[in-house]
């Protein structure tokens, strides 16, 4: 069984590194950093009202954090739903469904290794914008100690460890994204609708969490979950936004990932 | 018995809202034939192809692949069977080649030298580093061709091989079927190519409004058609005369400057005879068969087809 499903995330990785709209969400993910650290370096002001903001010309450890927080509105949910949209909409159009379906491989073990796919991709979308927007920071500011968000001083390894750390969590709410454009993918069988339609259920959840009256459910919402990762950078460490970032995305992953496992598992697969 | 038959449907119901696609259709494919799948467009064919392989769920009735139920046991039932339905179809952004290895790699299999022996064979060999989306219709029904083999299928099905190709094309195609089918492959195809049909398959089923109107061989539902005979003759009223005072000689027409009648074979032996002794010169007499295509029109075209399709199958039976 893991074999099977192995055997279909290699092939589902191949495919995916074999088209344009791959390469063009990773690279957006790359340039991004770059683009926000030349323009920071060549212009005086800053982006002091965001979490790190004001530290950013300190060291080139803020200046992925700060992306982050940029990134997070719709920039990575872009990224994210680009190829979870795509993914199983793709196989419809181009009416591959019945190709790969007609050999050796169950149904639920192919759908599974598109999952990985995607989760893969999402995971490499955000890693390489954190460690670019690093790299891109040091390179214009040094690797220096970072200014945490309770004001103390972390060491240059110690706020390497902290943004891995970020990233990891940061995965998680873009991981509901790409579980809900994937769910559409499958459902809708258009990828367009699908990648549209993820976007605005990300964009939703950041809208909810600023609309008056909503307090109450806002530390549930996925867009909240964007902001985990400020319980890292805190002395001490605050692990409730992140331990309630674990199971609310688990929540967010995992209902709209067994809906479309089910429709994957019935569904008729006729000619568009 | 039927846990060995490549193919056994029975009762098989598609409906879509209002629209009964497939109805209550039978199939029985034995081995080692080349069987014919026949009936006019939007008839119910490809659902009932999609339904063997377990690509769509009927809404009634049940289906063996070699006595394994695909909507039960999954792939595991399409062990041993390939093919296609609505033309092959790849990945446009990936090589031949690389479709290929994929697929192989969904069989559990990464055979190299076996995938270039599949490409020598459909002579796509030297485009085989060619992304399939350049691909013309042609070389992607061969590529099909070359991706249903890759499994070493026991049953193949082929829904419109021939569709698309240049005259060149459909004969290397047929030619492949008769060589798979001589290599012991059970086939079924679906095609809407008469003579196709007539000149590769032994047993054939027709279907008409998801309904099946004949299943059985491909002889025996010829022979249903073997509707008399003709004689043409220089002395054309002498002839007809000798005709109505022969007996065993019915309804006798005059068509085209020659004579249509109904007889056995006796009674036409005997009239040979009997033309030679009157010295009445013959320059032809011989029986009329409808074709393939006569009988498959009667079918499927009107109402009135009806009661033919009835009769014919209690003649065959």
């Amino acid at each position: 069984m893991i074999a099977a499903v192995g055997k279909v995330y290699e092939w589902e990785l191949a495919k995916l590194l074999a088209q344009k709209r791959t390469y063009l969400g990773l690279i957006s993910a790359i340039l991004v950093p770059i683009v926000f650290v030349v323009v920071l370096v060549l212009q005086t002001g800053g982006p002091n009202d965001v979490p790190l903001g004001r530290y950013i010309r300190d060291t080139g450890l803020a200046a992925p954090f700060v992306v982050l927080f940029f990134m997070s509105i719709w920039g990575l949910p872009l990224i994210t739903a680009l190829v979870a949209g795509d993914i199983v909409a793709a196989e419809s159009h181009n009416d591959t469904l019945k190709t790969i379906l007609t050999r050796s491989r169950d149904r639920g073990q192919v759908f599974a290794g598109k999952v990985l796919a995607v989760l893969t991709y999402t995971f490499v979308a955000v890693f390489a914008m954190g460690l670019v927007g690093l790299l891109a920071g040091t390179i214009a500011w040094g690797f220096h100690p970072l200014t945490s968000l309770s004001g103390t001083k972390v060491s240059g390894g110690h706020g390497f460890g902290l943004l891995v750390a970020s990233l990891a969590v940061y995965f998680l709410p873009l991981a509901g994204i790409a579980a809900f454009g994937l769910l559409l993918s499958t459902v809708t069988r258009n990828s367009a609708a699908s990648v549209v339609g993820s976007l605005m259920f990300a964009l939703l959840m950041q809208l909810l969490g600023v609309l008056p009256g909503t307090e109450s459910i806002r530390p549930y919402l996925l867009g909240t979950q964007f902001e985990a990762w400020h319980g890292f950078l805190r002395t001490p460490a605050d692990w409730v936004p992140v331990i309630r970032a674990l199971w609310v995305c688990a929540l967010y992953i995992s209902i709209p990932v067994a809906a479309a496992y089910l429709v994957f598992l019935r569904r008729d697969v006729a000619s568009q | 018995m039927s846990h060995e038959l490549p193919v056994s449907a029975r009762g098989l119901v598609k409906v879509y809202g209002e629209l009964v696609a497939v109805d209550h259709v039978d199939l029985t494919v034995e081995k080692g034939d080349v069987f014919g799948y026949l009936g006019p467009n939007g008839a119910g064919k490809t659902t009932s192809l999609r339904m063997l392989l377990g690509l769509i769920r009927p809404t009634e009735g049940s289906i063996e692949l070699f006595g394994r139920d695909p909507h039960v046991a999954g792939a595991k039932a399409l062990d041993g069977v390939a093919g296609f339905v609505e033309g092959p179809t790849f990945y446009p952004y990936l090589t031949a080649r690389r479709n290929l290895r994929l697929l192989a790699a969904y069989d559990d299999g990464d055979s190299r030298s076996r995938i270039e022996e599949l490409l020598e064979l459909v002579e796509l060999r030297d485009r085989g580093d060619d992304k399939v989306g350049g691909y013309s219709h042609g070389m992607r029904q061969r590529l099909g061709i070359a991706a249903a083999l890759l499994r070493e299928p026991k049953l193949l099905l082929l829904d419109e091989p021939t569709t698309g190709l240049d005259p060149a094309g459909m004969r290397d195609m047929r030619d492949l079927v008769r060589r798979l089918a001589g290599e012991g492959i059970t086939v079924l195809l679906s095609s809407h190519l008469l003579t196709e049909v007539e000149e590769l398959c032994n047993r054939v089923a027709i279907i008409r409004k998801g309904r099946i109107v004949y299943e059985g061989r491909l002889r025996d539902l010829l022979a249903t058609a073997a509707t008399g005979f003709r004689l043409r003759s220089p002395e054309l009223e002498r002839a007809k005369a000798l005709l109505l005072a022969q007996p065993g000689i019915g309804e006798v027409t005059s068509v085209d400057g020659s004579l249509r009648f109904q007889a056995d074979e006796e009674a036409v032996a005997a009239l040979s005879i009997a033309l030679g002794q009157a010295r009445i010169g013959v320059t032809a007499l011989v029986p009329e068969t409808a074709s393939l295509e006569e009988l498959f029109l009667g079918m499927t075209e009107g109402e009135r087809v009806e009661g033919e399709v009835a009769a014919k199958e209690e003649a065959v039976a």
